[in-house]
């Protein structure tokens, strides 16, 4: 199965919809919930990630019977320093991403911790695009 | 500790999730960074917050938390409470200090995620 879905930037009110939307979906597939908390975490961390620092982007998901991937394309501005975007407590967030809750620093170190495998293509004045995967072997609820 | 409780303890409002005010929570976790929120790996958590906005609910949905206090009398829009009930969150307000809050609570059995 192959979901996609395009997130503005921005839109504060929404942030959040499209993990929620996959969360119901990955539910339906009797996905162990640990591991969609898992999942889902890391989703939310880059859509929010979207809308504060990007100019809009898309996520995409496919969720096969052993493997989720997902991909998280935006269209810049892209992060000039990865390695110092990963270190915990750095962020470049605004006043008003820090009023929703979020630009703590912790964003992208929260995904890698949740991700099995993480892959970030970035640079100054690129498009961000973060692919990340889980496996499903041993966690599948069959009940 | 159930719900009831929380609300009995914190002299709290009830704004929606009224029948599961049985429920049982035994961890709190007070912040107003949702970050720091997403790494806890645990589910049985009050969130206690003073961040007011659809964040705090998502971030709940996400977490798989059940239930939030809002302290500092921060009143959630009918936005959050629309989203709470969709999802089933409790959503509780007080006029206490989330310092309060938090100090009762614990004080009456509610143990820290760590």
């Amino acid at each position: 199965m192959q979901v996609s879905y395009e997130v503005k930037a921005g839109d504060f009110s929404r942030a959040g919809h499209v993990s929620s939307t996959v969360k119901g979906l990955m539910k339906q597939l009797a996905i162990s919930p640990v591991l969609i908390k898992r999942i889902i975490v890391a989703l939310y961390e880059a859509e929010v990630n979207v809308v504060a620092h990007s100019y809009g982007g898309t996520i995409a998901c496919t969720i096969e019977p052993d493997t989720v991937a997902i991909e998280v394309r935006d269209t810049g501005p892209g992060i000039p320093d990865l390695e110092l975007a990963m270190t915990e407590g750095y962020s470049t967030a605004t006043p008003e991403v820090r009023e929703m809750g979020f630009g703590a620093g912790m964003g992208l170190s929260n995904i890698r911790k949740n991700a099995d495998t993480l892959h970030i293509d970035t640079g100054a004045d690129q498009p961000t695009v973060i692919t990340m995967q889980f496996s499903l072997l041993h966690e599948v609820n069959h009940a | 500790m159930t719900l009831k409780d929380v609300v009995d303890i914190v002299q709290g409002t009830v704004l929606c999730g009224q029948q599961s005010l049985d429920r049982e929570v035994h961890l709190g976790f007070a912040s107003d960074l949702m970050s720091d929120v997403l790494t806890l790996l645990e589910d049985d958590i009050l969130l206690i917050t003073g961040l007011s906005n659809n964040q705090a609910v998502r971030t709940a949905e996400m977490s798989d938390i059940m239930q939030i206090l809002f302290v500092r009398n921060k009143r959630p829009t009918q936005g959050m409470i629309d989203l709470a009930k969709e999802h089933g969150i409790t959503i509780i307000t007080t006029g206490y200090s989330m310092f309060r809050a938090s100090g009762l609570l614990f004080s009456h059995g509610l143990k820290p995620v760590y």
